[in-house]
């Protein structure tokens, strides 16, 4: 499925952000500054780090189902076969990779 | 930012607990507490999540899992002037002195 928002299509290289931001995020700490792939666009969601704070979420945001290849994001580990590991990811927590 | 309490993923964790217990009824309470409140638009996911994730450290390692739940309903309530602290602490002292303490 192919959904025309946001930035990213399906297959698009990305790296996600490392920001210092305070408050309640949804991306988590271990793949923070690692190298994926779009898998999927989702399409636009409500913004969980306003509705964290008592926000309205708005404006909404794309949200994308984001790949890793296990190795990228653990270093040592050495995965079996082809595993990869898949993380949602709001788009401003990306950039092109 | 540094890691929160919360955000474990790949750090050591230790062999894994892997027994079956039976939810306690107040557990099954707590969730129920939750899903009313969630059913009157009192509360949202994000912000039971984020009370949770800005609790003392050295507390929420400390709480069960339905503990730091009912921890950051509390937060909610109070937060949103629906309950204040006075009101629940007097209620859990009430319950304390009919039932003894958990």
């Amino acid at each position: 499925m192919s959904l025309a928002v946001g930035k990213y299509k399906a297959g698009d290289r990305v790296r996600v952000r490392t920001d210092d931001r305070p408050g309640h995020v949804r991306t988590p700490y271990y793949v923070r500054g690692k190298n994926g792939w779009v898998e999927r666009v989702y399409g636009e969601f409500l913004n969980p780090e306003s509705l964290g704070h008592g926000g309205d979420g708005l404006p909404q945001r794309p949200l994308y189902l984001v790949g890793f290849h296990q190795n990228e994001v653990w270093g040592e580990y050495r995965p079996l076969g082809r595993d990869k590991l898949f993380v949602d990811i709001f788009e401003h927590w990306l950039d092109p990779a | 930012m540094p890691r929160g309490h919360h955000d474990l993923g790949g750090t050591p964790a230790g062999p894994i607990d892997r027994t079956e217990h039976q939810l306690d009824d107040w557990e099954i309470l707590a969730d129920a507490v939750n899903q009313a409140l969630g059913a009157k638009g009192i509360r949202r996911t994000d912000e039971l999540r984020r009370a949770r994730e800005q609790m003392d450290s050295g507390l929420y390692r400390a709480l069960s899992y339905y503990e730091r739940w009912i921890a950051s309903l509390e937060t909610i309530l109070i937060e949103k002037k629906i309950l204040t602290k006075e009101e629940i602490d007097r209620k859990v002292t009430a319950l304390e002195a009919k039932w003894g303490e958990p």
